[in-house]
């Protein structure tokens, strides 16, 4: 089936079959790796894109449902260089093995669109779905919280 | 690990459309939604189907709106939606309560209510709380369209009134002066299903319903207490009386995430907590929706 899609701004029509998952095509048709294989039953969250704009667990999302859809990944959010979030998760040491990373930054991403200000309370819901093993997560509340508009916690 | 079997893709733009196919696929084709559980299943070969139907382009079902005396929820309304909605926020803020609770942002910006009660897990969130909404539920098959009483909805494990060819369109709910109550129990917040969960609604003049998540095949509703309590003002030695009859309403198993005893007594601390809180919710105090009672 004809696939077309823009991905980080950049449209793409590609052929994929009705059973190919959104993950699958962005890491091996398209080449976007940041978006990482981690349970694949949407539990974990290190598959995060966001779609339209939302955050989406791109393992739960046939690859045909995307047909017109925008789709964002880390790649696109960086594009012109680290956004301040990543800075700030760069300077809170906010991961360290990196693999929950991409989702949580999106995730993150999608808290701050909405939310400039959020509330510690705010920043944990919106990332309760994104398992981090390495950092207990407390330097990535830290960030994200600098990064909003209240500029510490 | 990819979605071992094969199928057809259609993303029919009319219910007609839908309806046709489906009925050209008895038994073997599947709605898709928002798919969190559905391509969940289709990875675990949970199901096999020939045909998925993605109903995300068809126009008029994404409503979330009141009409004439009731509130009209699209079967595209997702968890999100219901959160974000300010016509939720004026008229059953209990739908959003319970959507807050149902896994994390990245399911709830694509997992839809309706979808919720077509999977019919025993645990599903939006169960215990539309049962307690008296909740009408409206499909279209090929003959036409009828609608069905959230107390006729849920007929086993997974199971619900839904015959093969039909897809819902909506669901509907009286607007009437209420105060609600989700109560979920679950082991942590975030992608967690109810361990055991309790919905409450209460309307004027000691009128109440009571319903129960996880503790048996379907979401159930207890016609037992609610009778116990109507009519009667709320008190310390009525409550009481209602939660002693819990044991016998619910019959829940002992899993991997939840032994039946713990279950049960948490119920019944749940629908105590949840009774209360309803019912000065109702008086236009109580607890903030929202705020946890466990």
């Amino acid at each position: 089936m004809e696939l077309n899609l823009n991905i980080n701004g950049e449209h793409w029509a590609l052929d994929v079959a009705p059973a190919d998952v959104l993950l699958d095509v962005l890491r091996d048709k398209i080449g976007v790796k940041s978006p990482k294989i981690g349970c694949e039953r949407g539990d974990c969250g290190s598959c995060t894109v966001l779609m339209d704009g939302r955050s989406v667990r791109s393992c739960l999302i046939l690859a045909v449902e995307a047909d017109g859809h925008d789709i964002t990944t880390v790649e696109g959010i960086s594009s012109d260089g680290l956004s301040e979030l990543q800075n700030l998760f760069l300077v809170n040491n906010s991961f360290q093995c990196g693999f929950c990373a991409p989702g949580i930054v999106l995730s993150a991403t999608e808290l701050l669109e909405h939310n400039p200000n959020p509330t510690r309370h705010d920043v944990q819901e919106a990332i309760v779905g994104n398992l981090c093993r390495c950092t207990g997560y407390e330097p990535i509340i830290k960030a994200v919280l600098a990064a909003g508009k209240g500029g510490s916690e | 690990m990819v979605i071992a079997n094969e199928f057809d893709y259609q993303r029919p733009s009319t219910l007609a459309d839908v309806t046709r196919m489906l009925a050209e696929h008895p038994g073997s084709a599947r709605i898709l939604a928002g798919g969190t559980d559905l391509v969940a299943w289709l990875r675990d070969d949970a199901i096999a189907p020939d045909l998925v139907v993605d109903i995300k382009n068809i126009t008029g079902i994404h409503d979330l709106k009141v009409e004439g005396s009731a509130l009209r929820i699209g079967a595209l309304v997702t968890f999100s939606d219901l959160i974000e909605s300010e016509v939720i926020a004026a008229h059953a803020p209990l739908l959003a309560e319970m959507a807050e609770t149902v896994a994390s942002q990245g399911i709830r910006n694509r997992a839809t209510m309706v979808g919720n009660i077509c999977s019919a897990v025993p645990s599903c969130d939006a169960g215990p709380v539309l049962l307690a909404y008296d909740t009408t539920v409206h499909l279209v098959g090929p003959s036409g369209a009828r609608s069905v009483d959230i107390n006729d909805w849920f007929v086993g494990l997974r199971k619900t009134a839904r015959t093969d060819d039909e897809v819902v369109t909506h669901l509907t709910i009286a607007l009437r002066p209420h105060g609600g109550v989700y109560v979920k129990l679950m082991r942590y917040a975030g992608e967690d299903l109810a361990q055991a969960a309790v919905g409450i609604v209460a309307y004027p003049d000691d009128d109440y319903r009571v319903t129960f998540g996880a503790v048996a095949p379907t979401p159930i509703r207890s016609t037992r207490i609610e009778d116990a309590l109507h009519g009667k003002p709320l008190t310390e030695s009525a409550v009481a009386e209602v939660v002693a009859m819990v044991r016998d309403e619910i019959s829940p198993i002992t899993d991997i995430r939840a032994s039946a005893e713990y279950r049960t007594r948490m119920t019944e601390v749940m629908l105590e907590r949840g009774l209360w809180a309803a019912s000065e919710r109702l008086a236009g105090r109580g607890p903030a929706y929202g705020d946890r009672l466990i």
